[in-house]
């Protein structure tokens, strides 16, 4: 049998219990991102207040190298680094969830107010309770997730449908931008420095206490996510067709939805609303591994790379003064977007 | 975004002499929410007195307050609110997306870019020079998002419009983000300009922008027709005698002087833009050459409903229009989703 021309190079894996098809370019440019992501983090690793060289760096991490230099390292610099890649590939996991769901470019986890709702109840935290790093971690998840099951409740009549989850949460979102409006405009300004620094998303102080959470979540929520790729694609066909292949719409829906706001949220929880790294990264990712269709592994691999290269500028671009990596991702990713964009429209 | 069957739901009414007749009725009611608009305040004035105010002008108390004060935030509330809904009616249906709002074209992140450098750089400090830089800064914006997404054979296709406005706009608000954020002084002069209010801006501040307006909703109108087409997709468009590169420059003017001028005026004020628009579809159908009249009757109910109920919700403070606005469109929005028949765009 002739195997059938997708006009793409693939790769077929078949052994007795599993048969996997690998699109050839989708391998290649993962492969380099997940590589940046790798020298960006080596990079992150030796630049600082006090540089090291990237060998003694290497040499450091295995264990080697002089007491002084691996207390930098690994104790210092590792954990901060590694949570930039993590959250970024979480944020951009989710972001992919979003777009594939809604069929909507401008899709994200923003769609159902988790963004909005964690806002309020960091600025609830910040201006009226008052509180440290943990209260406030801890009122945006409560915040955020509140908000994502009200919309979604909301938005549910016989199944939800994924043009009045969008409304609904325009509706949710728009209220509670409202209420962080107002709440800005009545805080007195040191606070509302600091809500605007939480808000624009800054991973400044974060360290071990903060990396094993987030490396058990995702460790759990990742492989989950990647399961559910073939159940994305078919219901990006419309329901009627997913459940003729099989797929139950509204269970895999509810299913995606908690996984992506789980992602996001353990994102906002350790960081702030990171911005943009969820709505761009899916959308490089495309337009680089060039298929149909948003897809969750080069996503998160170019959001790991996305928010580990904007981490290291924001720590670095404007030293001593360290600003919040939201601004640096919004910088960066915005750039390199246009720039992508104009490009495809210059070959087409 | 939309299957056939969704698109083709009629809206609730469905002939056009309803249709006419519900738009007198949204005239009446617009007429009695700005005379209320007068009327409510911290100093409640009969609406006797308003009328007699109106007509016949003499100096005392109550009728230098209607003159000096109410009249020109009424009417500001009247020219943002039509400004406003129908440059989200004419964005909504350029795009063919739901999210779309005015700010998508990079209206509010270009005009508080503006703002923040005028501030952050130039000491600016009063409301008329917030004015003109937010003004320039909203069409420059929208000017190199439109250049930018229609570079290339294809041209500005909605897809791109959506995506260059998105990316511009998040990297201007970034930049301004940073700035503020190192500088405190700013950010204290912008976090109150980034919450839009129609206070204490007096009658010439109408009277500048009122022209940008109108030319805004001229070409709104005149531009319904071939949005009509643009709907079905650009290829069936064309096919239909609808020119699309023309349209796509008239509307996108419409939305840069109509959503600029509002926003120089009153500062960002989210959600009108977004909401009315939904709300009219399911009313009278997904004819445009309805749906912009009616947004311009309806916008500014919402709005002038919104100052007035911030005048008054709170005894001790005035809440700002672009706070209250959510609050009073919101609720209505998600009961009107939660409808079995919606249409879609």
């Amino acid at each position: 049998m002739t195997p059938v021309d997708f006009g793409r190079g693939t790769l077929v894996v078949r052994t007795r219990a599993l048969s996997l098809r690998l699109d050839t370019r989708t391998i290649v440019t993962t492969t380099v991102f997940l590589a940046l992501a790798v020298v960006v983090l080596l990079l992150s690793l030796a630049s600082g207040e006090a540089p090291i060289p990237l060998p003694r760096v290497v040499r450091a991490l295995f264990g080697g190298g002089t007491a002084a230099e691996h207390m930098v390292v690994v104790d210092w610099r590792l954990p901060r680094a590694l949570l930039a890649v993590l959250l970024g590939a979480a944020l951009a996991v989710s972001g992919a969830i979003f777009q594939s769901l809604t069929r909507n470019p401008l899709g994200s986890p923003d769609v159902i107010g988790f963004s909005a709702g964690s806002y309020t109840g960091a600025l609830v935290v910040i201006v009226i309770i008052g509180g440290g790093y943990y209260q406030i971690a801890a009122g945006s998840l409560a915040g955020g997730l509140t908000t994502a099951v009200l919309v979604y409740l909301l938005a549910y009549r016989r199944g939800v449908q994924g043009f009045r989850l969008i409304i609904v949460g325009i509706g949710v979102t728009a209220m509670l931008g409202a209420v962080n409006t107002w709440l800005v405009l009545t805080a007195s300004l040191n606070e509302a420095m600091q809500a605007a620094t939480w808000g624009a998303g800054s991973l400044n102080g974060l360290g071990h206490d903060q990396l094993w959470p987030v490396l058990t979540v995702t460790a759990v929520l990742l492989p989950v996510t990647i399961a559910f790729g073939p159940v994305m694609r078919q219901l990006e066909l419309g329901d009627d067709a997913a459940a003729a292949t099989g797929v139950r719409g509204g269970t895999a829906r509810l299913a995606l939805v908690v996984v992506g706001v789980a992602s996001t949220a353990l994102a906002t929880a350790a960081a702030g609303p990171i911005a943009f790294v969820s709505l761009v990264a899916p959308q490089i990712a495309r337009r680089i591994t060039g298929t149909s269709g948003v897809a969750l592994i080069p996503s998160a691999a170019l959001g790991a790379l996305l928010l580990g290269a904007a981490d290291l500028a924001a720590q670095r671009l404007f030293a001593p003064s360290q600003l919040p990596v939201g601004v640096m991702t919004v910088s960066i990713g915005g750039c390199y977007f246009v720039w992508l964009l104009l490009r495809e429209s210059n070959r087409s | 975004m939309s299957t056939a069957r969704e698109a083709a739901a009629p809206g609730l009414v469905g002939t056009n002499a309803r249709r006419s007749l519900w738009l007198l009725v949204c005239v009446g009611a617009l007429v009695l929410v700005l005379l209320l608009g007068i009327a409510v305040g911290s100093k409640n004035i009969p609406l006797r007195t308003v009328v007699e105010a109106l007509l016949h002008h003499d100096d005392s108390g109550d009728h230098i307050i209607v003159w000096q004060l109410r009249l020109p935030r009424t009417l500001l509330g009247l020219v943002t609110g039509a400004a406003l809904g129908v440059s989200g009616a004419l964005i909504q249906a350029l795009t063919r997306n739901p999210l779309a709002d005015p700010g998508i074209l990079g209206v509010n992140a270009g005009a508080g870019f503006a703002v923040t450098l005028g501030v952050g750089f130039l000491g600016l400090s009063d409301i008329t020079g917030y004015l003109w830089f937010s003004f320039a800064g909203a069409i420059a914006v929208t000017a190199l998002v439109y250049a930018l997404g229609s570079v290339g054979r294809a041209g500005a296709t909605p897809i791109r419009l959506t995506l260059v406005g998105v990316a511009v706009g998040a990297l201007l608000g970034g930049v301004s983000t940073g700035i503020t954020l190192l500088r405190p002084e700013v950010f204290d002069t912008m976090r109150s300009w980034g919450a839009g209010s129609l206070a204490g801006r007096d009658g010439r501040t109408v009277l500048v922008v009122l022209p940008f307006v109108l030319a805004g909703l001229a070409l709104a109108l005149v531009a319904a027709r071939p949005l009509n087409a643009i709907a079905l997709g650009d290829d069936l468009a064309r096919t239909l005698g609808a020119r699309i590169t023309r349209t796509r420059v008239a509307v996108i003017t419409a939305v840069t002087l109509l959503a600029g001028a509002a926003t120089a005026a009153a500062g960002p004020i989210g959600f009108v833009g977004l909401m009315v628009p939904h709300v009219v579809r399911w009313f009278v159908g997904p004819d445009q050459r309805w749906i912009i009249p009616y947004t311009i009757v309806c916008a500014p109910i919402l709005l002038t409903v919104a100052d007035v109920a911030g005048r008054v919700v709170l005894s001790s403070q005035e809440l700002r229009v672009s706070v209250v606005t959510a609050f009073v469109g919101a609720p209505v929005l998600i009961l009107l989703a939660r409808r079995a028949k919606v249409s879609a765009l």
